[in-house]
């Protein structure tokens, strides 16, 4: 803040008063005409400069809340079923999640540094910085491309999907555009579908650890066990209801993996794709501030678009600070 | 000083000539308005015919229970539609975006001494985003239309055969949405925009209640977006996460939507808190008993509606510990309630109460009011709700609460602040005799189903045994009077638009700063940064002869004026 008090003189102007003196007319008029972008109804840069601050925290609380309902829907299944986030995280590339930490992480650096500038009037070093910020949003979304695209592939999916057979080596590309295939999974399959495929596929999806390593105590009081000891175990919670809930289909043949792994999937893709969703909005939003910037709209008395976005961009790296954790490195 | 009391007078019907109505003409002009009156002009619009087709749907389904097998040309199937229609539109498009969305952004710059909002364009943009919204709802319609109760409780809501479920639940995140943004600029606008002398214990109690209503519309509203964007999900996608069959968890689902939309229950009632102090302050003439009590008790409601989601879930299977401790924590609610209702009736305790419209609306609420509130306690009460749970009985609560208090109080802003949005009056005697009608209207409609409920009717049935019959026919026959009464109203304020006489800038006595500028009020509100004083003082608040209404003069103020004569204590 310091940045602000030196350098935004008008900000910090004792001159530009709050607040005109009551009863003086148009009291703020030469502020209106000195300063192009001050809005009619606000007195003062300074005012305007805060309540767009002030409204820019209130909707990252409501962002902060979005995603904490989710958070909590995590907290939630992970409590009552930990040895399935603990197996099924093995399928998630750390590597690749961890390199996409750092490319965040360095984003969020040029953003800052971003409205370093900015604050300061340098148009060129804002430029470059909003680029570079863009380019890593960029590289993020391409490592989550990869990342999806070798899941869909191995048919690391949600609900019915997750039990679908693996398509075969030969299958090369695994639909590029694995969104379309999302769409063609019918809502109401769910019970029918697994059972005509899977029948006759002795195996799939080998996690990257072999789970029989996994010592079933330290995965919790049901541990790595076959559905119906899953189901026994369960003591008449969802675990139970779940073994059954398929007609007769178990819900992998593989004996070690745990019942209900597609319900990692689930919150895992709802969690990671409401995050990459945020982040092409910040593309969108970088954007929008390149061409402010070339147009030279921004200067160290107005750079309020700039400090907001970097206000956004940064919740949404922290979102993902937390989410890296919490999927990737749980086994 | 030039104040704006000082102008009062003829200059006023001068200056009116140029009013944000006039400001500006065409369609455009009102269609891309940056001006927080017309925004709350064109919210109330869409409100008041959201309104009208949601009453309608009412009475569709209370004519099918007159008389289930007689009236046959509405199947069961569409009983089924219409009260979930009836429950979603009245509940999305109409009480939650009432008050705050239409007449608070009407009058909350106003009453406050700003020139707008802080955020003019992101206004508009929930504006739009309330139409997006509803356009979404008739998609649904067309779309096949859904049944699932305005609650979209899972596993129903994810297997019903009718298409309309994933429409309405994009309409509802998006009226989310323009609910999110509307509090959010609330939110800044009292906190940065207040002119000198506005602080916060002098703003008026109605800015006090909005801005509690806007800390819980920006803090829970996210919670039902994401709630039913999963549910959305879930239909679609078939993720599993709210199905058992697939390992998931329904119940998840209920607290997920219940810690939304209980808060939503104090959305819309805290607003409606708001314009019953406003209203009973200054009709009966008197400064409001216990200010800060009052002020602190919205807060408090805010605070507490967080914490008592699994009041509605007592059958749900939670376990009895969560269930004894959400129920003391709903009777926590009563004590914040209730110093309101005992504040307003301080107000009224020997002051000189004019038997207004308003003032009419303004008692009826106290009255309906005290009965929802009451009967909350009763199903609060874990024994009492197991046997009550899912009747008639709670119907008529929340009813009671819903419409009875957050509607009426709605309808009760409207006549008090019609005068000062267009510029005119309405005919009193049609305003006394329709407020009548829709009390008489509501009670037997409502007071009835507190019967029909404690005997054991099941809510959302369209069949019942025969005994239930006289209840339901009194009950239908209160439900069309209603709609008699909201017609009347609907016919004298259109025709008040045209033929009414002209309203002064004060007609009613208020005191706080809304009614200190011109009827309707000019394109940036004040012409000079207002003078703010004690909001509820009406001592120094006088009728004129010449104005034909009331003006606040300052020389009776004794801040101002020594000479002032010594004003009587209240």
């Amino acid at each position: 803040m310091t940045a602000i008090d030196s350098h935004a003189t008008p900000l910090a102007d004792p001159h530009a008063p709050a607040h005109p003196p009551g009863g003086a007319g148009h009291g703020d008029g030469h502020l209106h005409s000195k300063y192009p972008f001050l809005a009619h109804h606000f007195e003062s840069p300074a005012q305007q400069f805060d309540s767009g601050k002030l409204g820019m925290w209130i909707f990252l609380a409501t962002e902060v809340l979005f995603f904490g309902a989710l958070f909590a829907l995590y907290a939630v299944m992970r409590f009552r079923e930990p040895q399935v986030f603990a197996f099924a995280s093995q399928y998630l590339d750390t590597i690749m999640g961890g390199v996409n930490t750092c490319v965040l992480i360095l984003s969020s650096l040029t953003m800052a540094l971003g409205v370093h500038f900015a604050q300061r009037s340098k148009t060129g070093p804002l430029l470059v910085c909003l680029i570079l910020t863009f380019l890593g949003a960029c590289g993020f979304l391409v490592i989550k491309y990869f990342e999806y695209t070798h899941k869909f592939h191995d048919n690391l999916k949600w609900g019915p999907a997750f039990y679908m057979p693996v398509a075969g080596e030969h299958g090369a590309a695994p639909a590029p555009h694995a969104d379309t295939k999302l769409v063609e999974v019918p809502p109401a399959s769910g019970t029918a579908a697994p059972e005509a495929v899977v029948s006759n596929v002795p195996s799939y999806k080998t996690p990257p650890v072999d789970a029989s390593t996994i010592k079933a105590g330290s995965l919790g009081p049901i541990g790595i066990t076959s559905p119906s000891t899953a189901g026994e175990a369960g003591e008449g919670t969802h675990g139970a209801a779940a073994g059954h809930g398929h007609g007769d289909v178990p819900h992998l043949y593989d004996p070690d993996l745990p019942v209900d792994t597609h319900q990692f999937f689930a919150i895992y893709y709802a969690m990671t794709g409401l995050h990459g969703i945020h982040v092409v909005i910040g593309m969108g939003l970088m954007v929008w501030l390149m061409v402010g910037t070339i147009r030279n709209r921004f200067n160290s008395n107005y750079y309020t678009p700039v400090d907001l976005v970097g206000l956004y961009w940064h919740i949404v790296d922290l979102i993902w600070i937390f989410l890296f954790p919490l999927f990737y490195l749980i086994s | 000083m030039t104040t704006l009391d000082a102008t009062q007078g003829r200059l006023n019907i001068e200056a009116s000539a140029d009013n944000y109505l006039t400001h500006t003409r065409g369609v455009l002009s009102w269609i891309l308005t940056l001006d927080h009156k017309r925004i709350g002009v064109m919210y109330l619009f869409a409100v008041l015919s959201s309104f009208f087709v949601g009453g309608v749907f009412a009475l569709l389904v209370r004519t099918k229970l007159l008389w289930p097998d007689a009236v046959s040309w509405m199947t069961k199937e569409q009983y089924n539609q219409l009260f979930t229609l009836h429950g979603a539109v009245m509940v999305f498009l109409v009480i939650i975006p009432s008050i705050p969305a239409a007449l608070g952004n009407f009058v909350l710059p106003i009453m406050l001494g700003a020139k707008d909002v802080a955020f003019p364009r992101l206004n508009l943009f929930s504006f739009w985003l309330w139409l997006a919204g509803a356009a979404c709802v008739i998609a649904s319609l067309l779309a096949g239309s859904f049944d699932t109760g305005w609650t979209f409780y899972t596993p129903y809501s994810t297997r019903t055969e009718f298409g309309g479920v994933v429409w309405v639940l994009t309409g509802v995140f998006i009226l989310g949405f323009s609910s999110i943004f509307t509090g959010m600029n609330f939110i800044v606008t009292i906190h940065k925009l207040r002119p000198p002398g506005m602080t916060w214990f002098r703003m008026p109690l109605f800015l006090w209640a909005i801005y509690a209503t806007a800390l819980i519309q920006v803090l829970a509203t996210p919670v039902l977006a994401i709630t039913l964007s999963l549910l959305a999900i879930e239909r679609m996608f078939h993720i599993g996460i709210f199905d058992p069959a697939m390992g998931g968890d329904p119940v998840l689902f209920q607290h997920f939507f219940w810690f939304y939309s209980h808060p939503a229950v104090y959305i819309m009632i805290l607003p409606g808190m708001g314009i019953i102090s406003e209203i009973i302050a200054v009709h009966s003439h008197r400064h409001i008993f216990g200010y800060r009590f009052i002020a602190f008790s919205s807060v408090a409601i805010a605070i507490f509606s967080f914490l008592v989601w699994g009041h509605h879930m007592f059958v749900s299977g939670q376990s009895s510990l969560m269930n004894t401790i959400f129920s003391a924590i709903t009777f926590s609610v009563a004590i914040p309630s209730a110093i309101k209702v005992f504040n307003w009736l301080g107000t009224l305790y020997k002051g000189s109460i004019s038997l207004t419209t308003p003032m009419l609306y303004g008692l009826s609420f106290l009255f309906l009011f005290t009965i929802g509130g009451l009967t909350g306690i009763h199903l609060g009460t874990l024994n009492v709700d197991i046997h009550l749970h899912d009747t008639y009985f709670v119907v008529a609560h929340f009813h009671y609460v819903m419409m009875g208090s957050a509607l009426i109080a709605m309808i009760g802003g409207l006549h008090h602040w019609w005068p000062k949005m267009f510029g005119r009056m309405y005919s009193e005697f049609w305003g006394a005799i329709a407020c009548g009608l829709v009390f008489v209207g509501f009670n037997v409609t409502f007071f009835t189903q507190f019967m029909l409920g404690s005997h054991g009717m099941p809510r959302r049935y369209y069949l019942y045994q025969p005994e239930y019959q006289i209840y339901h026919v009194i009950s239908t026959l209160g439900a069309y009077t209603m709609a008699i009464g909201f017609f009347i109203t609907a016919m004298y304020l259109i025709h008040s638009l045209f033929r009414g006489k002209l309203a002064p800038a004060n007609p009613w006595g208020g005191r706080s700063l809304e009614w200190q500028c011109p009827s309707p009020p000019p394109h940036d509100n004040f012409p000079t940064t207002p003078r703010v004083g004690d909001c509820y003082d009406f001592s120094i608040v006088r009728w004129d002869e010449k104005e034909g209404g009331y003006i606040v003069d300052r020389t009776l103020d004794p801040e101002l004026n020594p000479n002032a004569p010594k004003r009587s204590s209240h």
